[in-house]
């Protein structure tokens, strides 16, 4: 019996005016030096979980708990996160939001000052750390110059310098783009390995690290919980990587939980299954936007240079790219409000495309130079952040000023918006949404202008599968309509599943354009799960083997 | 341009030319010494992101003088002078106490009405400038180790102005999207609700984060005397103050409450700072070019006073302009050493 680092003895959870209890009666034991993964659709209590084993919660957020949390054998009733400051380190979903000094030195000797380590182990301790994370390029560096990916790492070392026994770690990866999000898993694994530290690590793309889990926590939206080793779980559990639900089509035992292990199962599955050859377009391609040479200059700093494509109607195009790579930029610009240095956008909606048919002349028309409400019409971006959108009380609100604003008196978005996600309650705060909901509620506003280009910016930044699912649903719903769809995403299973055309920026340039499958299937960072497994094969997704399997 | 000072030395210098403009008895004197106190910043300001605070000052130091003249032509009281502007006065009803609306403008009262509004934004001016020559975290880490506590949480609210600044720029850009013509005051409202709220969760996270992170971790109850002395520390520093900018008679009583609030202030916080054993890696050191700025801040303060005490005479001005110059001599110290450190020379 190995010794546990955390312990959760019938523990109950309730938020304060919340009648709902999370977790009735539960019991969890994390051994010593497990990496223990804990999965679930959002709002299932996932980070709550997480906080009640760093004593955050109930101190910090309120609430009632019953039951007997203890973490390296401290009760968290009578030690309050600063007490466990010496054995738990947290880091948090958002890269630097939990920043209290502006360099990066400063930032990784924060915790050592708070536990009153003397000068001289603190220098010694901040040199392992860099060195263990390979933060020596960016000592010195002011905090908020720093990447996303390097933000998240200097946010792991920053606990990591008090020499914690547990980490625990609420969606690390989840605001990084692949090759980032590698770089940080790599660091955690190689925290679990060679310093033998326990993980506690919430993480919706599971594709990225189950092969690194030791055990599951399995939260379901109902509040059941259960614990066991990955495969036992896997199993069971309503979300699943591609590798699994792969291994579970083809009825592979024991569960393979990477690419690796899948791979040598594969040969026979291969044999069974064909290529995809993609049929080539029938008619010739309707034009929705043409971007010629767009570039984008922030004072001296290129963010975009000289970049040209066309989107064509009905098609969902992806962008990917490195974080500051210009996908951001190259989307305003697009959108027309934000800077464009050089270059021509032009859009052509569905009236301005039947005239060029007649007429055989070329008209599209230069977002920049109308008006919010009649670029609104003719093309429509989804933020970020798509809260930025929202500023009213109810979503019903939300939605009637979306019509007015189009000079439209229906109630249309709302209905439109119920297409989208049905049983979002009218009454309730775009605040109080879900991120799918929210998602769905600044999309359903966007397009209530019925534009010809929708333009996504990470849209599935905090969705969980099924909102995902439900994401690639709607766009594939839009895009049969007519309208053109460019989303960037760090997704590359997303992207998969929704894209059939996918562009590559990097550093500002593009240097990949061409179908999702030659795309995807092509790049060792990007190709899907089961592109991976069924190599040389250009097949993508579970669905089409399934397919393929069935006709046969 | 980076020249590391440590932090209480600018903040030295700052509040001595706080003391000397409020102390400063007309336009000419106050102009001098703001000039001074906008050329420092400008010259010298570091590349944190708090350095572009400094423009922000500006502008509000600048509104501060607007709104002040406007309340003069409006519901000021008018006074001797040669009128300008024959604005009709209307009187207000019995209730407002007297109170008249507009009446006809004095170049005098616009003078007076101008100095008193430069002298507000001027103070204004003189916190900016602190923040933008320091940054304010690294303040935070000078601090006795006593005044942690209240120490982080200003410096917090300080960050939460550039923050704002940045999430109002993203929602504006983003509530463009939505293609709806709207008017100035409709903008501003939707963009608040979104921006609040941003400022909101960002400082939970920070909570939660430096809750997790063992903040005030070491720390004993305060004793009832350490209170006493601190609180009799706060006493004399008040009244001493209120002595020294009123310009009450005799001026060595100001001069002494002001010493005992220091001294009591020092023996308070020193005891206090015994309770938490709180360590610091790379302190910031204190050398000769703080010791310049700081003597340049003393010296601010001296001249002014001078001048203060002597009564308005032919020397008032000259006294001032002196000490405007001497408020700018950290800018040749600084650049000079800039310029050593990077011929290679010796820091």
């Amino acid at each position: 019996m190995t010794e546990s680092a955390i312990t959760f003895e019938n523990v109950s959870f309730a938020y304060q005016d919340s009648s709902r209890n999370l977790f009735e009666g539960l019991n969890l034991n994390v051994a010593e030096g497990e990496l223990c993964l804990v999965i679930g659709p959002t709002g299932s209590g996932k980070s709550t979980l997480l906080q009640l084993a760093n004593g955050l919660a109930p101190h910090f957020t309120g609430g009632r708990l019953a039951g007997r949390v203890t973490v390296a054998g401290r009760d968290t009733k009578s030690h309050p996160p600063r007490l466990l400051a010496d054995i738990v380190g947290t880091v948090n979903q958002t890269p630097g939001l939990g920043f209290v000094t502006s360099n990066v030195d400063d930032e990784l000797s924060y915790v050592m000052e708070q536990l009153g380590v003397s000068p001289a182990l603190m220098r010694t301790r901040v040199e392992e750390v860099v060195d263990l994370l390979g933060l020596n390029d960016l000592r010195e560096r002011p905090l908020h110059e720093l990447s996303d990916g390097e933000k998240q790492r200097v946010a792991i070392g920053s606990v990591l310098t008090s020499h914690p026994r547990i980490l625990i770690l609420d969606e690390p990866t989840s605001a990084l783009d692949p090759a980032a999000a590698e770089e940080v898993l790599a660091a955690i694994v190689r925290l679990v390995h060679d310093i033998g530290i326990t993980v506690l690590m919430a993480e919706h793309k599971l594709e990225r690290v189950i092969q690194f889990a030791d055990s599951i926590v399995l939260i379901e939206k109902h509040g059941g919980v259960t614990h066991g080793p990955p495969r036992e779980i896997l199993g069971v559990s309503p979300i699943a990587p591609p590798v699994v639900r792969l291994a579970q089509l083809a009825s592979w035992s024991p569960l393979p939980l990477s690419v690796r292990q899948a791979r040598s199962k594969a040969a026979d599955l291969r044999t069974r299954l064909d290529d995809v050859h993609e049929p080539s377009p029938s008619r010739e391609p309707e034009i929705a936007l043409k971007a010629a040479n767009v570039s984008v200059k922030y004072g001296s700093k290129l963010a975009l240079a000289s970049t040209s494509f066309e989107l064509r109607r009905g098609e969902i195009t992806a962008l990917m790219g490195r974080n500051g790579s210009g996908k951001t930029s190259l989307l305003w610009a697009l959108q027309g409000s934000g800077p464009r240095s050089s270059g021509e956008v032009e859009i052509f909606d569905i009236e301005t495309w039947e005239d060029n048919k007649r007429s055989k002349r070329n008209a599209g028309v230069d977002p920049k130079q109308l008006d919010s409400v009649k670029a609104a019409k003719l093309v429509a971006l989804v933020p970020q952040n798509p809260a930025d959108l929202l500023y009213l009380e109810t979503v019903e609100a939300e939605c009637a000023a979306a019509d007015r604003g189009l000079g439209e008196n229906s109630a249309r978005t709302l209905e439109f918006l119920k297409t989208l996600s049905g049983g979002i309650d009218p009454l309730m705060h775009p605040r109080d949404l879900s991120e799918g909901q929210r998602l769905a509620l600044a999309l359903a506003i966007q397009i209530s202008g019925e534009p010809a280009v929708l333009l996504l910016d990470e849209p599935t930044r905090g969705l969980d599968y099924q909102a995902k699912a439900s994401l690639s649903r709607t766009l594939a719903r839009l895009a049969s309509d007519g309208i053109s769809v460019l989303l960037s995403s760090h997704d590359v299973e997303f992207v998969a599943r929704t894209a059939s055309r996918v562009l590559v920026l990097s550093n500002g340039e593009l240097i990949a354009d061409g179908s999702a499958r030659q795309v995807l299937t092509s790049s060792a960072m990007l190709a899907p799960q089961v592109a991976r497994i069924l190599a040389p094969m250009n097949l993508m997704s579970v669905d089409e083997v399934r397919n393929q399997l069935v006709e046969k | 341009m980076n020249y590391r000072v440590h932090p209480l030395a600018w903040w030295g210098w700052a509040l001595g030319i706080a003391i000397a403009i409020s102390r400063a008895p007309g336009l000419a004197e106050t102009v001098v010494l703001a000039c001074s106190l906008i050329a420092v910043p400008l010259l010298l300001r570091t590349s944190s992101p708090f350095a572009k605070a400094f423009n922000l000052y500006l502008v509000l130091a600048a509104s501060i003088v607007f709104v002040r003249i406007l309340f003069y032509v409006l519901v000021g009281i008018k006074g001797s002078g040669n009128v300008i502007l024959a604005f009709p006065r209307i009187p207000l009803a019995e209730w407002a106490g007297g109170i008249q609306i507009l009446g006809p403008v004095t170049d005098t009262g616009l003078l007076i009405a101008f100095t008193s509004g430069l002298n507000l934004g001027c103070l204004l001016l003189c916190f900016g400038a602190a923040i933008s020559l320091t940054d304010p975290r690294r303040t935070l880490r000078n601090l006795p180790s006593s005044l942690y506590l209240v120490g982080t949480s200003s410096v917090i609210a300080l960050t939460l102005g550039p923050q704002l600044l940045e999430s109002w720029r993203r929602v504006r850009r983003a509530q463009s999207l939505r293609g709806q013509i709207q008017t100035r005051r409709q903008a501003i409202k939707r963009t608040l609700a979104p921006v609040l709220q941003d400022a909101l969760e960002r400082s939970i996270a920070i909570a939660a984060s430096m809750d997790s992170r063992g903040y005030a971790r070491l720390r004993s109850g305060t004793s009832p005397v350490i209170a006493a002395i601190l609180l009799s520390a706060l006493f004399a520093a008040g009244l001493g103050s209120y002595t020294l900018l009123a310009g009450a008679k005799p001026a060595w009583l100001a001069v002494l409450l002001l010493v005992t609030a220091l001294v009591l202030t020092v023996f308070g916080t020193a005891f206090a700072s015994r309770s938490s054993k709180v360590t610091r890696v790379s302190p910031d050191r204190w050398g000769a070019k703080e010791n310049a700025i700081l003597v340049s801040g003393i010296a601010v303060v001296a001249l002014s006073m001078t001048a203060v005490w002597n009564g308005a005479n032919a020397s008032t001005f000259a006294l001032f302009l002196a000490s405007a110059i001497v408020a700018v001599t950290p800018i040749p110290i600084l650049l000079l050493q800039g310029e050593v450190a990077r011929a290679g020379g010796p820091l």
